[in-house]
């Protein structure tokens, strides 16, 4: 039986207790099966996927590859922090309109990188839009659809 | 041993945790070590995190050398103004991962884990970087080629911490290339650097992914050395161009695996060095 350890993280502006922990447990792990905060995506568990993004401390990482325990003191901000109370963001409303999702799976991560992308650069190129995701896979758009709904973002944004 | 994780606010604490708790895993950036532990392949059973160790973030330039603290990240590296003094590795910090992993990855971290493939790692024993470590008994430093002593394994001690690597700040053109299979996330199959330090007059090339640890060109370097005109910093004769190429692939040791044949690294080898010359002098 490994020793079991308990910390506070503060997640989306609240502090949730994490109890009965182990010690290697990811932050996506606890996001996920602890605090049943579900948009955040598992899936390669390497840093390969992007699909994990979230925000510590307003740096874009993935959470699949921070040890949950020491990002006490930390401010993470997931997807679901990101547009409170069920609505969407300009972000979100982007992709859906734009046909920049289509199964789903990487949009949260994406959507994370987005976000961090125009708060950093709210004029990105076409480069500096790729760069940005080149982090995150998607199996199905292409990435073309993606890359429109950003612009449509940045369009909206400067009116 | 209590299951914990440790944060040190200093140097001099981090060390006593480290020795007070033998077997205290040491976690920077923790993209290579999470990746062993979410696959099995390692279980922590007490972690010094160097989240809160702020001093181990900073850089500093004393004269001629560059004291970069190890706790400093790829993405820092990539837009400060450390990447006007040490372009190839600002170079080699872009091709890292992605930005996810340059948020999080830290130089001190690719010297300690100590990859055969680490992009850093090139540029730092082109440069003849010094790494720097705090123990119980002190500080000591040593050159990057003693610390890397082989694949994934180092000279740091049970309880010792990299503290910072200092590398020179050198006058010329300097080039970091690598070859994988896409731009962004991608392990190399071959990386290289170039470095020509013209108040020094020496050029400097280092290769990774082609042998057990990072491996520099002598006599590719030479030839260079030899041939170019140093107050114009340019090479006349263009043969030297290919022959460097060939030398540095005649330095490669490759082997065969997963990733990629011998044979295409050694050749990858050649064609990175010619460009990188082409691009420097």
């Amino acid at each position: 039986m490994d020793e079991q350890i308990s910390f506070t993280l503060n997640v989306n502006g609240h502090k949730h207790e994490i109890q009965s922990a182990w010690l290697g447990e990811s932050l996506l792990f606890v996001l996920r099966e602890r605090l049943n905060l579900w948009g955040t995506k598992n899936a390669c568990e390497q840093g390969e996927c992007g699909s994990c993004s979230v925000l510590i401390d307003g740096r874009l990482c993935c959470s699949c590859l921070e040890m949950a325990a020491a990002a006490v003191g930390t401010d993470i901000l997931t997807i679901e922090g990101l547009a409170p109370n069920g609505d969407l963001s300009d972000i979100q409303e982007a992709f859906v309109e734009e046909g920049g999702v289509q199964c789903g799976f990487c949009t949260p991560g994406m959507v994370v990188a987005v976000h961090d992308l125009l708060e950093a650069n709210p004029s990105p190129s076409s480069l500096e839009i790729r760069e940005a995701l080149s982090g995150n896979l998607c199996r199905c758009t292409g990435y073309g659809r993606i890359e429109a709904a950003v612009r449509r973002v940045v369009e909206a944004r400067h009116g | 041993m209590t299951a914990a994780v440790l944060m040190p606010a200093s140097v001099d604490e981090a060390v006593d945790m480290l020795n007070s708790s033998p077997g205290a895993r040491i976690l920077a950036g923790g993209t290579d070590y999470m990746v062993e532990v979410n696959y099995g392949h390692a279980k922590p059973k007490s972690v010094v995190s160097l989240r809160a160790l702020d001093a181990l973030r900073v850089w500093r330039r004393d004269g001629d050398t560059l004291e970069l603290g190890s706790g400093i990240r790829f993405a820092d590296i990539q837009t400060s103004e450390l990447a006007k003094l040490v372009p190839a590795l600002a170079q080699a910090a872009r091709t890292i991962g992605s930005p996810q992993i340059r948020n999080a990855a830290t130089i001190g971290g690719n010297v300690a884990t100590a990859s055969p493939a680490g992009d850093g790692l090139p540029v730092l024993f082109a440069m003849e970087a010094v790494v720097n470590v705090a123990g119980v008994h002190g500080r000591r430093a040593l050159p990057i080629n003693e610390f890397i002593t082989g694949v994934k394994r180092t000279a740091l001690g049970p309880g010792e911490l990299i503290v910072s690597i200092s590398v020179p700040v050198a006058s010329g053109p300097q080039e970091f290339l690598k070859v994988g299979r896409r731009n962004a996330m991608v392990i190399a199959l071959a990386n290289l650097a170039l470095i020509v330090d013209g108040d020094r007059r020496k050029v400097a090339c280092a290769l990774g992914s082609v042998g057990p640890t990072i491996i520099r060109c002598d006599e590719a370097e030479g030839l260079v050395a030899r041939k170019v005109n140093w107050d114009r910093m340019r090479l006349d004769d263009p043969q030297v161009y290919q022959d460097f190429g060939e030398l540095c692939a005649n330095s490669a040791r490759p082997i065969n695996d997963h990733r990629a044949t011998a044979d295409y690294r050694r050749h990858a080898i050649a064609v990175l060095a010619s460009r990188a010359l082409m691009r420097t002098l």
